[in-house]
């Protein structure tokens, strides 16, 4: 108890000393009482002061007394200068929770293991080599039946568990066939015994739910989902739902904290393997596979006995290719097995924005950096204010330390408030940056716990900043010699060093901010400015289903009703929409040569769809009506080009080269313009466009199952047109279903998503970093001006021209702007090829690139400097003169 | 600053025996009791005094409490506590010991 009731004694301030006092008092006047003389008894007792005070200082721990009274102290001075504090403050508050929310979000996405047991062991498949468009790559899908090979060849060293790629479905609980989104997994069975997870509620899939295709339908919650949609109802057991035609029980709930293996992506609904009808195709690659070792056996020797099977399955598979050009299929049989870590999961969202978040996190880092010199600026001037304080305290016994100690806490002061609203600032951010990854219909979603490591990284940050700006004004401003002081508080040059020094290093932070910025800035600009070959103005496209499967007349049927839907210019039919994420690819031979190496991509498209695009006709022309029947294709000009040696190809024949060998012909009858098919960045491939029309293997004509409806509208928002659409497609003909509508303009800019994010946000840091630089430059220069006054009187008394007076004020700090700014130069250039992956046509050594930092920099710091040069112009000699 | 008769170390012992005596004392009668006690040979300072109650107050061996006399005086009075008396019975002990260790030694030498 003791050590309590010391605490709570410093912390009851003048009352122990009062008490203390009182208690002395009465015995002096019981002394007294008692007969002895006053004098005498008082002399006894020697100085009461001190005799307080020891008694004090053994009733309470004294240094926990010190740093409450420098706490109180440092209080005081912060409210002195209400201002200057605030802006202190505000801009610490800034960089720190920018740091702290950037470091929220990179740990979530990428350090985190998964809430699994023993994440370190775990580890994922990957296959590299040369992908059939002749470009390297490193995949992660694999066949199922190559699965069970792999998972019987290391069954005593390793657990091969099969995930699937998480998805958002249709599903349905009601009988009445309403639908709702959730995002289902495939997985193992033994997945959730391997990884050490039980169960909330009911059971976990087994290795009994890994045996037959088709006969285990049952699934398993996650908590997540379970708390937002059924509020944890434990009545949800053995409820069931419907997927397609599927009907699935539900078995039991997840554990708290499980989310699937792939961050970025919050799994709702866990159903086995064996429910895909995936499982039993050789050619169907839809799943990740995890490699879980057992306890003492290393990747490598497990990774060297995968390579077995996996050869001799690619062998068999290979021996189907008689279509496919002969290099293609030794690339195919030269791919390599790779086994990495995965402790922390797999994911796009990691790979995709890896080196963006590195990116970002390193800005803010910088921008924390300029709001800390700017804070050590502030105390350092504060300091030379305060160095006849300082002088009185050393001179009535404060040791070094004790001075120290004294400044650090006004430090605490500035960082812990700053720490606290950077908290709140950290907290609201993070979402909001999650929420701007990803376009808006198939959102990133992570999951970011604020525990013991967010706050600890935010505590190491505070002390961290707090010590960074804190120490060496500390230091300085003890190192006070009293004499002097007293005598007339002198400027140290030192302490002008010192702020100068962190002008340049501001400078320097600042021009790489600025600089990446406008790399970032610029890259987005010419990335979403990019020419796509077609106009996304106006554009609606409607992806839909049709149930049964309906002949391409009666989709044909669907597309002039809805011409007749006023708003509508035109409609026209494709099977997916450009660059929405959809891929059909294959060979091509003329003239029965060899075929060719070069991966040509399909759409199927009905008449008037070029058009519809705003897709121009280069040479033959577009589709007839009577034409829609496979055997006549348009092609685009790089497939002229590719195939036809940029010769004419309309009236001319190519043939289709399947896989297993067959070979479909077709004769052109236009050339198109090129077009942005599936991405953005790369250069337009080879596309021939086939009538709409699915064509089996046989070479029949099928129904369709899905096509998408592509609307030009008149009004200028396409969006609002969408509800009008989806109702006409349902009511004039109920097989037809829209499953989602988005506007061309959204698809383009979902593949632009990421660039944008990092321009918005190098761009708000760039102008944060710009204002603090500024800031700082324009406090030093004031405490400049302020110090030199004396000089300045005279040298204005003695009759020197105004310029001459700007020139002495500002040269050195205008230097140290300058040399800041070349620094930054050079670091930049170094720095720059780290981002290099992530800019797009613009290089860091481009002149017009590095004008921008300069320029801003060179404005900021002449406007800067402007409010303190006035104020030296305005300085009255005389009267300055005679204050000293 | 030691003195040649002052009470080093052994302040806190005589200060809890009297306290087991007479109980509810304030620092003057605690004072004047050693001062009696002793025949005046023995002189607590008050400023060595005031320090050692507080510092045993702060360790637990006496409790302290504010009383207002009759003549509206306010005193605050110390007893001892439970702890206190272990901790006089050890002090007590070690006297003992160290006293006749050297006793014996002045016999021996």
């Amino acid at each position: 108890m003791s050590w309590w009731s010391r605490i709570a004694n410093g912390l009851r301030g003048d009352r122990l000393s009062r008490e203390i006092d009182e208690e002395l008092r009465s015995h002096l006047e019981e002394a007294v009482e008692q007969g002895r003389d006053p004098a005498e008894a008082r002399r006894a007792f020697g100085q009461m002061l001190r005799l307080r005070e020891e008694s004090r200082d053994v009733r309470l721990i004294t240094w926990l007394d010190s740093l409450r009274a420098d706490a109180v102290f440092g209080w005081r001075q912060l409210m002195k200068r209400k201002v200057t504090s605030a802006a202190a403050i505000l801009s610490l508050a800034l960089g720190i929770g920018a740091c702290t929310s950037a470091f929220r979000l990179i740990d979530a996405l990428l350090l985190r293991p998964l809430p699994i047991a023993e994440p370190e062991r775990l580890y994922a498949l990957f296959r590299q080599g040369i992908g059939p468009d002749g470009r390297y790559r490193i995949s992660e899908s694999n066949e199922y039946p190559l699965f069970r090979q792999m998972r019987a060849a290391v069954k005593d060293q390793a657990e091969l568990i099969a995930v699937s790629y998480g998805g958002r479905t249709d599903l349905t609980y009601r009988s009445d066939g309403e639908m709702e989104k959730a995002y289902r997994q495939y997985v193992s069975g033994r997945m959730f015994s391997s990884f050490g997870l039980q169960p909330t509620l009911g059971r976990l899939l087994t290795e009994n739910d890994d045996l037959e295709p088709g006969k285990h339908p049952y699934a398993v919650l996650s908590y997540d989902y379970w708390a937002t949609r059924f509020g944890r109802d434990p009545k949800v057991i053995g409820r069931s739902f419907r997927i397609g035609d599927d009907l699935y029980q539900i078995v039991g709930i997840g554990p708290e904290g499980f989310t699937g293996t792939e961050p970025g992506t919050i799994i709702d609904i866990f159903l086995p393997t064996m429910m895909n009808p995936g499982v039993t195709h050789s050619d169907w690659s839809w799943f990740r596979t995890f490699v879980k070792l057992k306890p003492g056996v290393a990747a490598e020797p497990v990774r060297e006995r995968l390579t077995a099977p996996f050869q001799a399955f690619q062998e068999e598979r290979a021996k189907g290719f008689k279509g496919v050009p002969k290099r293609r299929v030794e690339d195919f049989l030269h791919q390599k097995l790779l086994l990495e870590p995965a402790a922390t999961g797999v994911s796009h969202m990691k790979e995709d924005y890896r080196a963006s978040l590195a990116a970002l996190g390193v800005l803010v880092a910088l921008v924390l950096l300029i709001a800390c010199a700017n804070v050590a600026n502030l105390m350092t001037a504060q300091a030379t204010a305060r160095s006849r304080e300082m002088a009185l305290r050393v001179s009535i016994g404060a040791g070094r330390r004790r001075l120290v100690q004294l400044v650090l806490v006004q430090s605490a002061w500035l960082a812990f408030l700053a720490a606290a609203i950077g908290g709140l600032f950290a907290w609201w951010s993070a979402p909001l940056i999650v929420s701007m990854i990803n376009p808006t219909d198939n959102p990133a979603r992570l999951l970011l716990p604020a525990d013991w490591r967010v706050l600890g990284f935010g505590l190491l940050l505070t002390v961290g900043v707090m010590l960074l700006f804190g120490l060496a004004p500390a230091l300085r401003a003890s190192a006070v010699k009293p004499a002097s002081a007293l005598k007339g508080g002198e400027d140290l040059p030192a302490r002008r060093r010192l702020m100068h020094a962190l002008v340049a290093a501001q400078t320097v932070f600042c021009f790489v901010v600025l600089l990446v910025a406008s790399l970032f800035v610029a890259t987005f600009e010419r990335l979403s400015n990019r020419p796509t070959g077609f106009s996304a103005d106006r554009l609606l496209t409607l992806e839909t289903v049709a149930k049964p499967a309906q002949s391409p007349l009666a989709w044909d049927q669907m597309a002039e009703h809805l011409r007749a839907v006023p708003g509508v210019e035109t409609v026209a039919l494709a099977s997916w929409p450009l660059l929405g994420d959809q891929f059909e690819g294959g060979y091509i031979s003329v003239n029965g040569a060899p075929t060719s190496n070069a991966l040509a991509a399909f759409l199927y498209v009905s008449p008037g769809w070029t058009e519809a695009m705003r897709i121009p006709l280069r040479d033959g022309r577009d589709f007839h009506p009577s034409e829609m029947y496979p055997g006549f294709a348009l092609v685009n000009r790089t497939f002229a080009k590719e195939y036809f040696q940029g010769e004419s190809p309309v009236g001319r024949l190519f043939e289709r080269v399947s896989p297993d060998g067959k070979r479909l012909p077709f004769q052109v009858v236009g050339v198109v313009g090129d077009a942005c098919y599936d991405d953005v960045r790369e250069p337009i491939g080879p596309q021939a466009y086939l009538p709409f029309r699915w064509v089996d293997a046989k070479g029949d004509v099928r129904p369709v199952e899905s096509g998408t409806f592509i609307v030009r509208t008149s009004a200028l928002n396409p969006v609002a047109l969408a509800p009008t659409l989806r109702h006409e497609v349902s009511r004039a003909s109920p097989e037809f279903h829209v499953n989602n509508i988005r506007t061309q303009l959204e698809i383009n800019q979902s593949h632009t998503v990421r660039e944008r994010l990092l321009a918005r946000l190098a761009f708000f840091f760039g102008a944060v970093a710009l204002v603090l630089a500024g800031i700082g430059l324009y406090g030093v220069l004031d405490y400049t001006v302020l110090q030199r006054r004396r000089e300045i009187g005279i040298r204005m008394a003695l009759g020197a021209p105004a310029g001459d007076i700007a020139r002495r004020m500002t040269v050195n700090v205008f230097s140290m702007v300058f040399a800041g700014a070349f620094l930054g130069l050079a670091v930049s250039f170094a720095a720059v090829r780290y981002i290099e992956a992530l800019l797009y046509q613009v290089r860091a050594t481009d002149p017009r690139m590095l004008a921008f930092p300069a320029l801003t920099i060179l404005v900021a710091a002449l406007m800067a400097a402007l409010p303190p040069l006035f104020r030296a112009m305005r300085i009255d000699p005389a009267r300055t003169l005679r204050d000293e | 600053m030691p003195k040649p008769d002052s009470l080093q170390g052994s302040l806190d012992l005589l200060v809890l025996k009297i306290l087991s005596r007479r109980s509810r004392l304030h620092g003057y009668a605690i004072m004047s009791a050693i001062q009696a006690m002793s025949g005046d040979v023995l002189r607590a300072e008050e400023g060595s005094l005031y320090p050692a109650l507080h510092r045993m107050e702060e360790a637990g061996w006496i409790r302290a409490e504010w009383i207002t006399k009759d003549s509206g005086r306010r005193a605050r009075l110390y007893e001892l506590t439970a702890d206190g008396k272990k901790q006089l019975a050890a002090e007590e002990s070690r006297w003992q010991a160290v006293t006749s260790a050297v006793n014996r030694v002045l016999r021996m030498a």
